[in-house]
């Protein structure tokens, strides 16, 4: 089944090209819409919600031809923007009401919609106080319930983390998970930030430019090699731990490299795991050097990383290696 | 709802949902029209500030009073004095109010559109099913009928007055059905132009300065020429002149065809061949209106 279809589609403004022949299927699910700003992801959700005609090719939202169905589809779909579009002056709940009845349901319904949604969405006793006083945590979740009072079949995300403290974010990653997996709600979630949205998405669209770079989903993007990452303790005999193992490895023919992105770095060796045996080969290194095992973990590759141009990368790790041996 | 009742299913007992979860909707869907209907209402509602803070219905609840005490007044003197008509024509009692009527238009259509546009909620209403159009005429409409509450008010009280007064019914009726079709033009027409003015500014305050501005100035600089006319007797300028400023307009068209005496100096009304291009004039500029909002609600979008 496809939520959503593309087939080259462009859109072209007298200056730039926003989209340019962009073609991807989109499956039920949490799916990133990932790019740099104007990479074109906010023409892509305004084209879907059948607001803005596109230039050439055509778009399918949940099977409904975006060109001629735009009213069906909106009525089926949730739409949390970028920005704010709060009034400060009313409540949440007189708000999330009026919106859920601007989606067509009855008064009745809109209400006891509303009362739900904003407990999913984790706001309680302050939904009667004006939004104005509302913290920017909670502004956003007044955002998303709105998205989904009418319970939409599908929602575009956009941005949904900007502004957010690290809290704030992981939570409302969490949320967003949520409403895939409880609520049945496939979702289309755009950020500009790669490493938030592997840890949420099924599946992960990237544009630049307005072209399709790549679309596959996240398990592909991260689990073709497992990296391991090591930790040890020093000891008086190998003052340096973490150098006294890379050599070891070394020695056994495991290629190493230094965790230089991670916390704690230059204590921490990633490499690549090429089977069960890669574990074991640790293990011994480290017992025969009498080191302890501070930690041993799967690390999977982040996707920017993945993106990382070949080139680059390994310009990096000569870099790297140099500074090693110096 | 949903939930109370699970739709029994041949698979037996499969449906249940559980209370403290998700529940899905499945119930109507009412669509296009019932968002507008929606939209509406609830700016209707808001143009007295009914479902907003208490602040904000002070000043529409404020002028509505102020708008019906001199009818009532005047019902009253009517009543005690045992009078044969009232002291107001019903085509009148607008044009003399036209101050409080202008504060209201100032005062809330920018609260109708501004808003919307300021807190960027506009983007909100277009990810539902409802298109432009149906954003413009709720909002248009919307505000036509607020105004008309408020200037149709005054007159049902000065009607119901009149007839406890033992006036002339017939004479009554007809003045009273005048007054509502002139206040229903002077509605659509204020309404239209206030919106118009307050659409191209997210800025409440310049908002309600600029319609404050077009009514007072316009009417301001439209009767102080024709006094200057009448008083150099070149009359036959001065009907023409009253096409210019909203307030002339409605009353060009009352004095024409619907039986009001002119308020213009020298009571110069305009003939009836020129009561035929006051009507023009409002009907087209309220199209203007209608249409001067298309545009501009076709740029703002997402």
């Amino acid at each position: 089944m496809t939520v959503i279809a593309t087939e080259s589609l462009s859109k072209r403004f007298p200056r730039v090209t926003a989209l340019d022949r962009l073609s991807v299927d989109v499956g039920p699910g949490v799916t990133g819409l990932v790019g740099a700003n104007g990479a074109g992801k906010s023409t892509l959700i305004k084209i879907l919600l059948g607001l803005s005609p596109a230039t050439e090719g055509r778009a399918e939202v949940l099977g409904l031809d975006v060109a001629t169905k735009g009213g069906a589809i909106r009525e089926r779909v949730g739409y949390m923007p970028e920005h704010d579009c709060l009034p400060p002056d009313v409540s949440a709940t007189e708000f999330v009401v009026h919106m859920a009845r601007m989606s067509g349901l009855p008064p009745a319904a809109a209400r006891e919609r509303t009362a739900d949604t904003l407990r999913h969405v984790g706001l309680y006793e302050e939904r009667y106080r004006p939004i104005g006083g509302y913290s920017t945590g909670m502004k956003q979740r007044v955002k998303l319930a709105q998205a989904l009072v009418h319970d939409p079949q599908l929602v575009f995300l956009d941005e949904p983390t900007n502004g957010l403290d690290p809290v704030g974010r992981d939570e409302m990653l969490a949320l967003i998970r949520r409403i895939h997996t409880d609520f049945g709600i496939s979702v289309l979630v755009t950020s500009h930030l790669l490493g938030e949205l592997e840890r949420t998405c099924d599946h992960v669209v990237v544009v630049d430019g307005g072209k399709l770079l790549r679309s596959s989903s996240t398990t592909d993007f991260t689990q073709t090699t497992t990296t391991l990452a090591i930790e040890v303790t020093d000891t008086d005999e190998h003052p340096d731990g973490t150098r006294a193992v890379r050599e070891a490895l070394h020695a056994r023919g495991v290629t190493v490299e230094a965790g230089s992105g991670l916390p704690g770095a230059g204590h921490i060796l990633l490499l690549t795991a090429q089977g069960e045996e890669t574990y074991d080969v640790v293990r011994d290194v480290v017992a025969d050097l009498g080191l302890g095992l501070v930690r041993m973990e799967q690390r999977r590759h982040h996707i920017s990383e993945v993106f990382k141009d070949d080139q680059e990368t390994e310009e990096q790790q000569r870099k790297e290696a140099v500074g090693h041996g110096s | 709802m949903a939930a109370e009742h699970p739709v029994a299913t041949p698979a037996g007992d499969q449906t249940r949902i559980h209370n403290i979860g998700y529940r899905a909707y499945d119930g109507p869907r009412l669509g296009r029209s019932y968002a507008t209907r929606s939209l509406y209402s609830q700016s209707l509602r808001g143009a007295y500030g009914l479902g907003r803070s208490v602040k904000s219905k002070v000043l529409p609840m404020l002028l509505f009073v102020v708008m019906c005490v001199p009818a009532l007044i005047m019902v009253a003197v009517a009543v005690a004095t045992k009078a044969n008509d009232l002291p107001v024509d019903y085509t009148r009692y607008a044009i003399i109010m036209q101050s409080v009527i202008c504060l209201y238009v100032a005062s809330q259509a920018p609260q109708s559109v501004s808003r919307d546009l300021r807190f960027k909620t506009v983007p909100l209403y277009f990810s539902r099913p409802i298109e432009t159009a149906d954003y413009v005429r709720a909002k248009y409409a919307a505000l036509a009928s607020a105004m008309f509450i408020l200037t149709a008010a005054p007159l049902l009280v000065l009607y119901v007055g009149a007839l406890l007064a033992k006036l002339d019914f017939t004479d009554q009726t007809k003045g009273f059905a005048q007054g509502l079709v002139s206040v229903a033009l002077l509605s659509l027409l204020f309404a239209g132009i206030g919106l118009v003015i307050a659409a191209v500014t997210p800025r409440r305050g310049f908002g309600i300065a600029a319609v404050i501005a077009v009514f007072t100035i316009s009417y301001g600089a439209v009767t102080t020429l024709q006094a200057i006319a009448d008083a150099q007797g070149s009359t036959s300028a001065i009907p023409w002149m009253g096409l210019f400023s909203p307030v002339t307009l409605i009353d060009g068209v009352q004095t024409a065809f619907l039986g009001a005496t002119p308020s213009l100096p020298g009571g110069h009304g305009p003939s009836n061949g020129q009561g035929v291009v006051y009507v023009l004039v409002v009907l087209g500029l309220i199209a203007a209106s209608y249409g001067l909002m298309m545009r501009r609600y076709k740029k703002v979008g997402l």
